[in-house]
């Protein structure tokens, strides 16, 4: 059964039949990731194009990664966002992908819609690696295979988004797709961080954070921007980390054994304490590796699609 | 030469005219006769036209355009915009200060009035309220005043600061003309897209409402402590609709006028990323659509007008949030008026001609064209039956920036007369 769309651009509005045949494809390059020869060749041939707009050396060396151990032939593409504002230059670069006759192009990019706009001009098929404060679908996606893969299933399962919800493209994939699997999600953070109206997605919004840990079996931790910008939304990272970060203690105090996710990098002692980012309790590292595997997933759904 | 218009219909709600099937002479530019035609008008070198089942109304005008020039002429120019104003139907427009450099002085007025001299369509001016609208020093408002300008606006920001606000509306009163303002709360500024479910589900920076509401609350209020004249430009919030009905009630001197897209689109649109659905004030919810209706039908807003804001294809075809705010409008914007608001029964004939020929003028202190024998002959000729299809390639402006490209509409403009010209079937000719 083949994926009903030929672009990966966000899980808004994927079916359940769509998530979980992505799900399953990742449970088998998983398997493939613990062979000591962790390459197949089912994308010989094929090329794929990585344009990040934006810096994020983690999801573009996952990105490569499953790019290479498909065995697509992949090329890099980085630019700043800021130096092709100008428009005419997007507009060419874009162009100019288009003339080489890729397969597929991976794009991140600071300006939501990008990948969207990628789908009017050129003829490749387009995975989102993250438009601005839009979508990540990926990442959601890693996120949601990592979960199933530790408790075993997704519906029915209570998971809170912490953090920034309004400045993050993490929290909005994962909103979509978990609830589209049957999770129940809310989000918990500053109010100045929630965006408005998130309640008609579906979502709870939580400002205690022990209530979070209490009402959830599944914390997925965002980063907090620490730059000036966002900084006017909150007073201090102090008054940040005491009332929203999570520390032991807190998670002692509240008896639970609950799920931390973290899509990183982390910010420590700010949203995450040292010991709990690296404690039991938490996947991290997990989620790195799936990442891997999700994203070779979507390459073979999408690269072979005809 | 002259001109018979033969049985058409005259509405002219500014003096009270709703004849049907009557005849129009136009001889050197002027109304010549109204009425029933003998052999005698026939003679002599003339050009009949039958406008059976057309309407001839006063000259439509839109009180809300950017020329572009001096500054963008790539973009557009005085004469691609008069071009771009009389294919849409319009015989007169004003066009707002955001040039480069800002119309702050008699220079760019006079320079903009003679590359418009010859047009058949009238430009008026609207001077920048302060200095470079950068709200800090008023501009030389008398003088620009006596060089022609006939209302003062930051357009594009609102102006500044309360205390600049005040002096501005207590000079412009000197003179009884308007402040037109872009309503819009500087500190709140810098979205792409109105604030709701649709920017966060979207992940555009969010333009809350409130920002419109928060100046057009404080202009009303200063409007009626120093009993100056304010122009609300393109309202686009439920909010602000309420507040300006209010102040009206109270006696403040207040207009208002909204464009054809806030009437008719709401942030629903952007959600294909399409940067022609890009324009600050952004579209806002069907609740606000709504509530404009409403406030076009008791006549809290005064008039329609384009904003017709030209933008080259290089900086419109871009990532959304890069993209400038802006379409253009001319050309669509009688059609959209006949569509949605004629059509639909929302507004009757004379109350649209109203709002796009009366009411405009009568806000800038413009006379309002009359049907005497006499008077210069300044008519748009509407056919309300044509359904015509959009075609952003017939356009005469010099941009294409269009959210309205292949729209079905019912309702255009046939031609204008004016200044002695006509322009009909898209050809100008002398008269
Ligand atoms: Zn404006």
């Amino acid at each position: 059964m083949p994926l009903t769309n030929r672009h990966l651009l966000g899980l808004q509005g994927i079916s359940k039949e769509d998530i979980q045949l992505i799900l399953d494809t990742t449970k088998t390059f998983r398997e493939v990731l613990e062979r000591p020869i962790k390459k197949v060749p089912t994308l010989q041939g094929k090329t794929v194009v990585n344009l990040f707009f934006e810096n994020s050396t983690r999801t573009r060396i996952s990105f490569e990664l499953a790019e290479r151990r498909l065995s697509a032939d992949s090329v890099n593409f980085s630019a700043s966002a800021s130096s092709v504002t100008k428009g005419e230059t997007f507009k060419d670069t874009i162009r100019n992908i288009e003339a080489m006759k890729v397969d597929m192009v991976v794009v991140r990019h600071s300006a939501a819609g990008t990948p969207q706009f990628l789908t009017r001009v050129c003829d490749a098929s387009i995975i989102n690696a993250g438009d601005g404060i839009h979508e990540h679908p990926t990442q959601a996606l890693l996120d949601m295979y990592s979960i199933k893969e530790k408790l075993g299933k997704l519906e029915g399962l209570k998971v809170c988004m912490v953090g920034d919800i309004a400045h993050s493209r993490v929290a909005l994939s994962n909103i979509y797709g978990l609830t589209t699997m049957g999770a129940k999600v809310s989000v918990c953070g500053p109010s100045t961080m929630i965006p408005r109206y998130i309640e008609e997605l579906g979502v709870d919004v939580i400002y205690d954070i022990d209530e979070a840990i209490q009402e959830n079996d599944v914390l997925n931790v965002l980063r907090i921007q620490l730059e000036r910008k966002a900084r006017e939304y909150f007073p201090s990272i102090r008054e940040y980390s005491k009332y929203f970060g999570i520390t032991e203690e807190r998670l002692e105090k509240n008896g639970k054994d609950i799920l931390i996710m973290h899509p990183g990098p982390i910010n420590r002692g700010v949203e995450l304490s040292s010991s709990v980012a690296d404690g039991l309790n938490q996947i991290i590292l997990q989620q790195v590796t799936n990442g891997v595997a999700v994203r070779m997933a979507i390459l073979y759904l999408l690269g072979t699609l005809n | 030469m002259k001109i018979i218009l033969r049985n058409v219909n005259l509405v002219n709600p500014g003096q009270k005219i709703n004849l049907s099937g009557t005849n129009v002479i136009i001889e050197g530019g002027k109304i010549s006769k109204i009425g029933s035609l003998d052999p005698e008008d026939f003679k002599g070198e003339k050009k009949e036209f039958d406008l059976t089942g057309k309407y001839l109304v006063p000259g439509f005008f839109d009180m809300h355009v950017h020329l572009r020039e001096p500054g963008r002429e790539d973009e557009e120019t005085v004469i691609s915009g008069c071009n771009s104003a009389a294919n849409g139907g319009f015989t007169g427009l004003a066009c707002m200060p955001n040039t480069e450099p800002a119309i702050d002085s008699a220079e760019v007025v006079s320079l903009i009035k003679k590359q418009a001299a010859d047009h058949l369509v009238n430009v008026f001016i609207i001077g920048a309220a302060t200095l470079g609208r950068k709200g800090e020093f008023i501009s030389p408002m008398a003088e620009l005043k006596e060089s022609g300008v006939v209302g003062f606006s930051d357009d594009g920001v609102a102006i500044k600061t309360a205390a600049i606000l005040k002096r501005v509306l207590e000079y412009s009163a000197m003179y009884n003309l308007p402040v037109i303002e872009h309503c819009e709360d500087e500190t709140l500024a810098g979205g792409a897209m109105n604030e709701g479910l649709n920017s966060t589900m979207l992940g555009l920076p969010p333009l809350p409402s409130v920002a419109e509401d928060l100046i057009v609350a404080r202009d009303l209020l200063m409007a009626e402590y120093t009993n100056g004249r304010i122009h609300i430009a393109h309202i686009s919030t439920k909010k602000s609709v309420e507040l300006v009905r209010q102040a009206k009630k109270s006696g403040v001197k207040v207009t208002a006028e909204v464009t054809p897209h806030h009437f008719t689109l709401t942030d629903d649109s952007v959600k294909t990323y399409d940067t022609n659905y890009k324009m600050n004030p952004p579209l806002r919810t069907k609740a606000d659509v709504e509530e404009i209706i409403n406030g076009l039908k008791d006549g809290t807003i005064d008039c329609i007008a384009s904003d017709h804001a030209p933008h080259s294809a290089e900086e419109k075809e871009v990532e959304f949030e890069f993209a400038p705010n802006g379409i253009i409008g001319l050309e669509t914007q009688i059609g959209i008026a006949l569509t949605e608001l004629y059509q639909k029964k929302i507004l009757s004939l004379e109350q649209v001609v109203e709002k796009m020929a009366v009411n405009p003028r009568r806000i800038l202190n413009i006379p309002v064209p009359k049907f005497n024998p006499g008077e210069p002959a300044d008519f748009t000729i509407l056919d309300t039956d044509e359904v015509w299809t959009v075609d952003f390639n017939q356009f005469k402006s010099k941009s294409r920036n269009s959210p309205f490209n292949k729209k079905l509409l019912k309702g255009r403009a046939l031609g204008v007369i004016n200044k002695s010209r006509m322009y009909f079937m898209g050809e100008y000719f002398d008269i």
